[in-house]
């Protein structure tokens, strides 16, 4: 009596290690060569500045578990239900598994900047995302194309998100504290340089997260302004000059900039519209998987033995994309345990 | 004299019609403006009439335009149309030439069967016979034709026929009566004493084995007149109003009458020429994308005509133009939508005043981007670029500032805001001082060539590109590149560019004709004239034209709008979406 799990980000990690903590056989399967998924890509997570390695490491512990098998760099080509109502997993390497129940843990994918064609995303020289940044954090450097250090970085919030033109109309949720640590880790660099944050809202939902933002204005002085970038351009000197309303005062802004970052929103991955795909699973109208009951089963979906966890159903921090696996974890240890399944 | 009682039905009916149309039609005409009257009055004794008259024929009687949509639609029309006007003046020359009197009375001829004593002859009197016998069948068939296109609309071209107010049925039923009464009236005669042709000769003969000529044949004649009275009496409260407005509608457009931003005397005319064919109805993507129902012109002049609520459709539409290039009575149908929308806005001479209005030296030409432009970088990219290839010196007009054209402002119905908007764009641009301003954005393109009373040449920049390999200052290779243009609508229906980015395309790429090609672009979804729908509804309509492109397999899609661009690149597409300009860009 095994599960499979299907992407062994933070959340399918944590639901793996729960269960095997169960006893239950768990085989994972990961497209990447290692565990981690959009986490490799981060240096420091909010709120509390905790490299991101230490999290990993843990992640790395949970699925050496020894009822854990992990399948990395392999993708499942074909899912099948037998007559028993288990689930027939093939791999692109050849590999059967099959499983009582199958967790999708497929996460998002960061929103192509490119498509925001305006913020010049791939157009000029000193326009990155956020993801980028935390690379160039990593490295503890960060220079303009010219090889100059920046003397005035902005952040533009809700890349891809909260945009109906874009066809997302949800909000990403971490990308406002994202952009608040990232303002801080750049002062720590730049101690003189002017750093700014354009946003619509700042959405501080989580322990500890608004006495962030009250920091990084205070003691970081991170300028906060409210208005959403209406276009960018470049100039000879390579800088982005940018055009925005600062709607608290009502006066339109122009100014230009070292560098920009465009703080990146989520987006359903393309591993999760292919198992909703092959698993006949209902999308949210955002894209995301849709889970049977917000309040009682966020778990569940609409197909009995299929479950779900972390950002495949909605944008989550990370604390939240674990406390999701746990609870799926518990939900699936419920299903296996149960005798009455309506097959 | 000939007389009898039953032409009355029939002589009542088109008097009443007559003077009712007479006193209707003298009243809108009064209703035109200064202006209007003397247009009307210098071009009347003009070419311009005999245009109209050539018109009248084409389009009112054969119907041609309607052949472009179906030929069985094209020629159901034309078999009323022309075939119920042969019949009034083939019968009316017959009755000359039998009686030979010009004045004789209307109903002699319609009913010449009647009072004509079959065995006397007169000059090609068989002929005249043969004629009308022939000249019936084709309405007949056509009638046939009419049936089929209630029932089955498809199987003359048309996916969706008109939904009809019921009074409207009633008088089409009425219609649908005459001819086969005719028909039978004709037949009866003919069955008791001779005469008539092929067709109602043959069928005299049938019917006068089984059935009581005698006894039939005068209430026959009857019906006959009554359905035709009643028809008249009916038309001006009916859809069939379109018959003589149209004509009426035909003159006053070759004399010169335009269609404004206003609902005027013209526009009357217009919503009295719907015919309500419905050949809109197919043409609609916000019926075809969305099944958006009673939004199509069709729908939206009749609510406009019965005082219907229309405050949905107002602004339920993409001005697309498509409907517009299709209507067979050729009727501005989205200035008549536009004459409809409210102006709501509250602005003043300050409102815009925080935009400054730059100073340039003059350069020969200049550019001019435009907000969309501006949202699409790698458009400007691509213009900078063949500026500088081409060794052209130029002013870049919204570089640093810039504001909107004004044109998304009329569209919405805002023209005391867009008027402010375009005084102050005006401005820069003549402070430029060039001879050519070279516009990104077909939207700034046609408001620049329409509103802005420039004593310039303007001109977007697929023209501008075209004119440059003409002058042989760019010199692009022709890649291997398989592209499917999509044609702008404010670009081709909307300024009438087809060649220009036509050539220019072709220069540089291996450009794959499809159906959608010239005027039958389809709409992107971005249209900035429809203020109902909802984003998710726009991306429905954007994706389903975007997958009709791809059909025809395109490395690029390839348009010549800022707008169109961005539209169609927000989704995550395997294809895509470049303007000209860089496809010219990438090979020079």
């Amino acid at each position: 009596m095994s599960v499979i799990i299907i992407g062994a980000g933070a959340a399918g990690c944590e639901a793996a290690f729960r269960l095997a903590e169960a006893g239950i056989q768990v085989e994972v399967v990961e497209k990447e060569n290692q565990p981690g998924g959009n986490l490799n890509n981060w240096y420091q997570l909010f709120p509390d500045r905790k490299p991101a390695s230490l999290l990993r490491q843990r992640l790395q512990q949970c699925v050496s578990h020894p009822l854990v098998h992990l399948h990395t760099g392999t993708v499942p080509v074909k899912i099948q239900r037998t007559p028993q109502g288990s689930f027939n997993v093939n791999l692109d390497d050849g590999a059967l598994l099959e499983g009582k129940a199958l967790l999708v843990t497929t996460g998002f994918r960061t929103f192509d900047a490119t498509r925001k064609e305006e913020y010049g995303y791939g157009i000029y020289e000193n326009v990155i995302t956020s993801v980028e940044l935390e690379n160039y954090l990593a490295n503890g450097s960060l220079s303009t194309s010219t090889g100059k250090l920046p003397q005035r970085i902005g952040f533009i919030q809700c890349v891809g998100s909260r945009d109906e033109k874009m066809c997302n109309f949800h909000c990403s949720k971490v990308c406002c504290i994202t952009a608040v640590k990232q303002a801080i880790e750049l002062r720590e660099l730049f101690p003189d340089a002017e750093i700014l944050c354009f946003y619509m809202d700042m959405r501080m939902f989580g322990p500890g997260y608004e006495e962030m933002y009250r920091e990084a204005q205070e003691k970081y002085n991170i300028k906060f302004i409210r208005g959403r970038l209406s276009e960018a351009s470049e100039n000879q000197e390579k800088q982005v000059f940018v055009k925005c309303e600062d709607t608290l005062i009502g006066k339109p802004l122009r100014m230009t900039l070292d560098v920009m970052v465009l703080m990146v929103g989520m987006e359903s991955s393309d591993g999760s519209r292919w198992l909703a795909k092959e698993l006949g699973l209902n999308l949210a109208p955002n894209g995301f998987i849709q889970a049977s009951d917000p309040h009682y089963a966020t778990n569940l979906t609409n197909v009995e033995g299929v479950f779900i966890a972390g950002c495949v159903s909605s944008p989550m921090n990370l604390t939240d994309t674990l406390t999701d696996a746990r609870s799926a974890a518990l939900a699936i240890q419920e299903f296996l345990t149960i005798p009455i399944h309506n097959h | 004299m000939y007389y009898d009682p039953f032409v009355l039905p029939f002589t009542i009916g088109l008097n009443v019609l007559c003077i009712y149309l007479a006193v209707t039609y003298i009243r809108w005409i009064r209703g035109f403006s200064r202006a209007d009257r003397h247009t009307i009055l210098k071009n009347m004794v003009s070419l311009k009439t005999l245009k109209a008259c050539k018109e009248i024929f084409l389009e009112s009687l054969v119907h041609h335009k309607i052949y472009r949509t179906s030929p069985f639609l094209g020629y159901m029309h034309m078999c009323f149309g022309l075939g119920w006007f042969l019949l009034i003046v083939i019968g009316k020359i017959e009755s000359l030439v039998y009686h030979t009197s010009l004045f004789n009375p209307p109903y002699f001829a319609i009913f010449f069967r009647f009072f004509h004593p079959a065995n006397e002859t007169f000059p090609h009197s068989e002929l005249f016979a043969f004629l009308m016998d022939l000249i019936l069948l084709m309405i007949l068939s056509g009638l046939a034709l009419a049936w089929i296109k209630r029932l089955f609309s498809r199987i003359v071209g048309m996916k969706k026929t008109t939904k009809h107010r019921p009074f409207d049925k009633l008088i089409l039923s009425v219609l649908w009566l005459i001819f086969p009464l005719r028909f039978l009236a004709e037949s009866f005669t003919s069955g008791i004493r001779g005469g008539g042709s092929f067709l109602t000769h043959t069928a005299g003969e049938f019917f006068s084995h089984f059935l009581p000529l005698e006894a039939l044949s005068y209430p026959a004649w009857w019906a006959y007149s009554s359905a035709l009275g009643l028809f008249f009496l009916l038309l001006p409260f009916s859809r069939y109003m379109h018959i003589p407005t149209e004509m009426v509608y035909i003159f006053l457009k070759n004399w010169g009458v335009q269609q404004g931003r206003k609902f005027t005397a013209i526009s009357r005319f217009q919503l009295y020429a719907c015919s309500r064919c419905g050949i809109c109805i197919d043409q609609c993507q916000l019926g075809t994308s969305l099944n958006m129902k009673t939004t199509q012109p069709v729908y939206f002049l009749k609510q406009l005509r019965h005082h219907e609520d229309y405050s949905q459709s107002v602004d339920n539409c993409l001005m697309c133009g498509r409907c517009e290039e299709a209507c067979p009575v050729d009727l501005r149908l989205n200035a008549l939508r536009l004459s409809q929308r409210k102006d709501y806005t509250h602005i003043n001479k300050d409102t815009y005043k925080y935009v400054s209005i730059p100073r340039f030296t003059p350069k020969r030409i200049a550019y001019f981007a435009g907000c969309m432009g501006h949202l699409t970088p790698t458009v400007i990219r691509a213009m900078r670029q063949l500026f500088e290839k081409a060794g052209i010196d130029y002013t870049f007009i919204d570089e640093q500032q810039g504001i909107c054209c004004g044109r998304p402002m009329m569209l919405s119905g805002n023209y005391n805001a867009a008027s402010i908007i375009v005084e102050r764009n005006r401005s820069a641009i003549l402070n430029s001082g060039a001879e050519i301003l070279v516009t990104s954005c077909p939207i700034c393109y046609k408001v620049f060539k329409e509103n802005y009373h420039l004593n310039l040449q303007i001109m977007h920049h697929t023209e501008y590109l075209e004119l440059l390999l003409n002058q042989g200052l760019l010199h692009p290779r022709q890649s291997d590149l398989r592209t499917v243009f999509h044609n702008p609508c404010e670009l081709g229906r909307g300024s009438g560019i087809y060649t220009a980015p036509d050539k220019v395309l072709k220069a540089v790429s291996q450009k794959i004709p499809t159906p959608y090609d010239g005027k039958k672009s389809l709409c992107c979804g971005g249209s900035l004239a429809n203020l109902f729908i909802t984003p998710t509804q726009r991306t429905k309509l954007s994706e389903d034209a975007f997958n009709a492109y791809l059909a025809y397999k395109p490395d690029t899609l390839v348009t010549a709008c800022p707008l169109c661009k961005k539209t169609f690149s927000k989704n995550h597409h395997q294809v895509p979406v470049k303007d000209i300009a860089e496809i010219v860009a990438e090979n020079c």
